[in-house]
């Protein structure tokens, strides 16, 4: 079971690996609201052993694939019109790499 | 036939009268933007109307529709005129308005989800179900406002502002689909679509008085309907009647090759069976949603239609779901967890807004937090903690093994009963702003919707009658929610068209004492 309820330092650590920016004051309001949603969704612990199967999908299909015939996509202007930048026919991105590293 | 009476007639009494040549679908088309006009709060001028910034809003003012596509649809009206004259043989639905929830791509118009995040994003490619609505020749009058990326159960979620409901201006519509539920309730047209991952059809129907079905998980294809929780989304009708939902979904099912989790098998018949009544079917009354915290008016009005439905001839059984306590909890894990991965694909790169920072994560991490609105950034964080190293096990794992229990309960139920029924919703419509600031109390409003999403099977809310708010208020809708195993939608909608024909209810708020918004003209 879950380690205790969520802290401060908890929520920036998933706020990192979510990608979200988030400020101090944002991260002091959500600790508390994210430890009462937390505590009530570890109920689920209560029920559900480890011998029973997780269920992802409400039909369970496996192995779906079209058929191997080609067909006209989406054309890369349409697609890239929609872009915050574009460079040379693709998306463009800051720097990922660091320069020193 | 004068403009407020079409607004009043449903979709397929619509389709009768302009079939017989008694009213043209540009009429028809006209007479319900004239209801937005003059209700919604929209800037009416040019070919595309923009919904005013909230600050702009009336008190009045519904705000259902983000973006009115006017002109589009006077021409796709004019365009059916002609092929009728020129004697083509139309769809039953040809002609007929519809109000589409913006999470569904039309390519050309904008598609926001209510966020910021997407503002300015034309998406280049039509949904399957935009596919086939315009293939049965259903003119799309606009995009509706909805909870930002379908997460919420009132509307108020929206980057734009919230929804009213037509039935009582200071409540809310219901959601994430308000804006389509509220637009139909209030005559500015006879169809909408919704999307419900765990409620957002059935529970803004029973909100404003409509039919909202949530198809069999897979019988409506995805493809072109912005994901928020992947193994729960499903698009569905709303309508002011049964039979009119049963034509909507009869259009927008079947197997589509763009979607992977697209069902192979045929869909279900809705209208076969339509009008087969209840006598000698199971009726299974879900013991642990019965009394879900239900308000004693919604209550009476649930214990009311059982009694009706018993005296068409069905037999009235209690039936236990022994996990179903657990489907909110199962599903505020399963849904966030899915929605965090889903939601990763807007990082200010391929569409939409982005917020300068020199390197690409912090260019990622500036633009989400800005983007994204607190439900939506509330929900990331909780879906992505539960998937976090260390807490997959007990979150995320712990709550699809609920899902397995929570299915292997309704094979078991349905062993023995033919379709499940509860109260769709614990309460009537809220006030606008009760519960925005407690998120655990806006998830409690969806107790009763969550397991059938959890399990795939369909569902469906029907209007049962009318019990006034415990804080006081004029009578307000109730929804009965039908259950069926997975693939019999046709048994979800029997049932509702039984009840419905012996209740004959009213579906126009003026009738009840609410405001004068679906024939009354601007009597408000």
């Amino acid at each position: 079971m879950a380690q205790g309820p969520i802290g401060q330092d908890d929520v920036r650590h998933v706020a990192t690996l979510a990608r979200l920016d988030l400020d101090e004051a944002e991260v002091v309001a959500l600790t508390p609201q994210l430890a009462e949603i937390l505590a009530y969704a570890e109920q689920v612990g209560e029920v559900a052993a480890d011998d029973v199967e997780p269920m992802t999908h409400p039909l369970g299909l496996v192995d779906v694939l079209r058929d191997d015939v080609p067909a006209p996509g989406l054309a890369a202007d349409a697609v890239l019109a929609a872009a915050p930048e574009v460079q040379e026919g693709r998306f463009a991105v800051p720097r990922i790499v660091e320069e020193d590293a | 036939m004068s403009d407020p009476a079409l607004t009043r007639l449903g979709a397929a009494a619509l389709a009768d009268a302009m079939r017989a040549g008694d009213v043209s679908a540009r009429e028809v088309v006209d007479a319900h933007l004239d209801r937005i006009a003059t209700h919604d709060g929209v800037d009416a001028s040019g070919d595309v109307w923009r919904a005013l910034p909230a600050d702009r809003l009336g008190p009045d003012d519904l705000h259902a529709f983000l973006v009115v596509t006017a002109a589009a649809a006077r021409e796709r009206a004019d365009d059916v005129d002609r092929r009728r004259r020129a004697g083509e043989d139309l769809g039953p639905l040809a002609g007929v308005p519809l109000a589409l929830k913006d999470v569904l791509t039309l390519r050309g118009v904008p598609t926001t989800c209510g966020s910021r995040m997407l503002e300015g994003w034309e998406p280049p490619y039509d949904a399957t179900v935009t596919r086939r609505l315009h293939d049965a020749d259903v003119i799309i009058l606009g995009k509706t406002n909805m909870d930002e990326f379908a997460m919420g159960s009132s509307t108020e979620n929206s980057a734009f502002g919230p929804t009213r409901n037509p039935w009582d201006l200071d409540r809310v519509p219901g959601g994430s689909s308000g804006g389509s539920a509220a637009a139909v309730a209030a005559g500015m047209a006879p169809l909408g679509i919704g999307t419900d991952t765990g409620g957002s059809i059935r529970q803004p129907a029973a909100f404003t008085g409509l039919v909202g079905a949530k198809p069999t998980y897979g019988a409506v294809s995805r493809h072109g309907l912005v994901a928020f929780a992947s193994s729960l989304d499903q698009a569905g009708p709303f309508a002011r009647d049964v039979t009119d939902a049963a034509l909507l979904q009869s259009v927008l099912q079947g197997h589509d090759p763009h979607d992977a989790t697209s069902d192979p098998t045929a869909p279900s018949d809705l209208l076969a069976t339509l009008r087969d009544g209840v006598a000698g079917l199971r009726i299974g009354v879900v013991t642990e949603l019965e009394d879900a915290g239900c308000e004693p008016g919604v209550r009476q009005v649930f214990l009311d239609a059982l009694d009706l439905l018993e005296r068409l001839g069905a037999r009235i059984e209690r039936v236990s779901l022994p996990h179903a306590a657990y489907g909110l909890p199962a599903y505020y894990l399963v849904a966030p967890a899915e929605a965090s991965s889903n939601l990763a694909r807007f990082d200010g790169v391929r569409y939409g807004n982005r917020v300068d920072a020199p390197t690409a994560e912090t260019m990622n991490a500036a633009t989400r937090a800005a983007g994204f609105g607190p439900e939506v950034r509330r929900r990331i964080m909780i879906g992505t903690h539960a998937l976090s190293s260390g807490y997959v096990d007990a979150y995320y794992l712990q709550a699809a093994r609920v899902r397995t229990l929570i299915a292997r309960d309704y094979a078991a139920a349905f062993a023995d009963v033919d379709v499940l029924v509860s109260p769709t919703t614990p309460t009537v419509p809220f006030r606008l702003g009760e519960r925005t600031d407690d998120p655990l109390a806006m998830y409690r409003s969806d107790v009763a919707t969550v397991p059938a999403s959890l399990a795939g099977i369909p569902a469906l809310s029907v209007p049962a009658g009318l019990a006034p708010a415990e804080d006081g208020s004029a009578p307000l809708p109730v929804g009965l929610q039908v259950m069926a195993p997975l693939r019999e939608d046709a048994r979800t909608y029997r049932v509702a068209f039984a009840l419905e024909q012996a209740l004959a209810l009213d579906p126009d708020p003026a009738a009840h004492g609410g405001p004068r918004l679906l024939g009354g003209g601007g009597a408000r």
